[in-house]
């Protein structure tokens, strides 16, 4: 536990120094966000329809783009051989740099998110309901994502290959969690959605640690 | 006592070692020699237990570290190749958090009073950006002062430090073995040691 905590402040410290890789992330989702409304037209109707899946594959991109950091530095400067020698389990360390990517990447997200739905014309319930469908999905990217970044460690092209790998196994998050939202927009409760969302989360953050942990011991070898 | 049995090691289609057998009773120190690409580095891992070799097998105190890495991982301290250290932080916070992975807790009064040790005195609160080579190494190399342990496994020490710092290790490793502790070390250099065990490869 003292180790998970270790790991946790140690990567905010990293990421409170290196300003620049979060708020890409978090520029990257505004951006995109905000340029499909200027593209498709300002047809109220049209965009309250297409806000749930813009904005959540918003989210899914941004969060992919801080993956490949997540292990590589700390595999390049030797880091990652001592949390594998160190006498704390690996899977408590990941676990802390899993859930600092996601403060680092997700959050900002999250928070973001209903000022830029808005725009799309959501209905504040809906933007309620946005909130909750991102704050069960990001964590579960987060924790599927540290998965691929651990299996393409050290290879190259391997941020190509995270998309690949990655984005696939991503599809369940984005299918429930946008869904949930336009079921709500539709008058049907999103509760089955929100459940099946919190069901994958809770399996994904139990296993991916350990999960994570082999694959990084794979690539040290 | 540190034990390694009939040990060989392939990368590729290449064999590194094979039937490579030698002991380590504490107190004692041991070199590996061998020239470039013998395969020393891949030795000092597969005793880390960082990669697990072809055959043979590596204990520690009788056990095999691959069954007792709680144990093993507790007493040993591995140097690799790479500072590991993040340039944007400072000596001391480096320092604490390597620790902090490790489950151990340091003060910065103890941190700051072992980097004085190694010549880093007004460097503990620099960010490692702006130190030079010889001084990141020295901030790794403090870690030898601070992390408790009893197996020491170091991957070329001497590189890159002037004469005074190559005298301090030297004796910091000679206070540790006298203590009981012992030490595997790959290095080019004559070294300011009493003479140790050797293994050459290659």
């Amino acid at each position: 536990m003292n180790g998970f905590v270790m790991a946790l402040r140690r990567d905010m410290v990293l990421a409170l120094r290196h300003k620049s890789e979060w708020l890409t992330a978090l520029f990257f989702f505004v951006i995109v966000t905000n340029l499909l409304p200027l593209g498709v037209g300002p047809e109220a109707s049209l965009l309250r329809k297409i806000a749930p899946g813009v904005l959540w594959i918003g989210a899914l991109l941004s969060t992919l783009l801080g993956l490949p950091r997540l292990f590589a530095p700390d595999h390049a400067d030797g880091t990652l051989e001592q949390m594998a020698l160190s006498p704390i389990p690996l899977p408590w360390l990941v676990a802390g740099k899993i859930v600092a990517h996601w403060l680092v990447c997700g959050l900002p997200v999250v928070l973001m998110a209903p000022l830029l739905g808005l725009q799309f014309d959501l209905p504040v319930r809906s933007l309620g309901l946005l909130v909750v469908s991102l704050m069960l999905g990001t964590p579960l990217l987060s924790a599927i994502g540290a998965l691929g970044a651990a299996l393409t460690l050290g290879l190259r092209g391997g941020g190509a290959l995270l998309s690949l790998l990655i984005l696939p196994l991503y599809i369940p998050a984005l299918i429930f969690g946008a869904g949930a939202v336009e079921a709500d927009l539709a008058g049907i409760s999103a509760q089955g959605h929100l459940s099946l969302l919190g069901a994958i989360l809770v399996v994904s953050v139990f296993f991916s640690p350990w999960v994570t942990s082999m694959a990084l011991r794979i690539a040290l070898e | 006592m540190l034990a390694v049995n009939q040990l060989t090691c392939l990368r590729g289609e290449r064999r590194l070692f094979q039937q490579l057998t030698f002991e380590l009773p504490e107190g004692q120190w041991l070199q590996v020699q061998g020239a470039n690409g013998a395969g020393k580095t891949t030795l000092l891992r597969v005793v880390a237990g960082l990669v697990a070799p072809q055959e043979g097998e590596v204990t520690w105190r009788s056990q095999p570290i691959r069954e007792n890495r709680d144990q093993w991982n507790r007493d040993l301290l591995y140097l690799g190749h790479h500072a590991a250290l993040k340039e944007e932080l400072t000596a001391v916070e480096n320092l604490s958090y390597g620790l902090g992975l490790e489950g151990f807790s340091s003060s910065p009064e103890q941190l700051n009073a072992a980097l004085h040790q190694f010549g880093l005195k007004d460097r503990e609160y620099l960010p490692v950006r702006y130190l030079s080579a010889g001084q990141r190494r020295r901030v790794l190399l403090t870690r030898l002062l601070v992390r408790p342990a009893s197996v020491w496994v170091l991957d070329e020490p001497y590189t890159a430090l002037d004469v005074q710092a190559t005298a301090f290790l030297s004796t910091v490793i000679e206070t540790h073995l006298e203590r009981g502790g012992c030490a595997i070390l790959t290095s080019h250099q004559t070294l300011g040691l009493h003479p140790g065990r050797t293994v050459s490869l290659g």
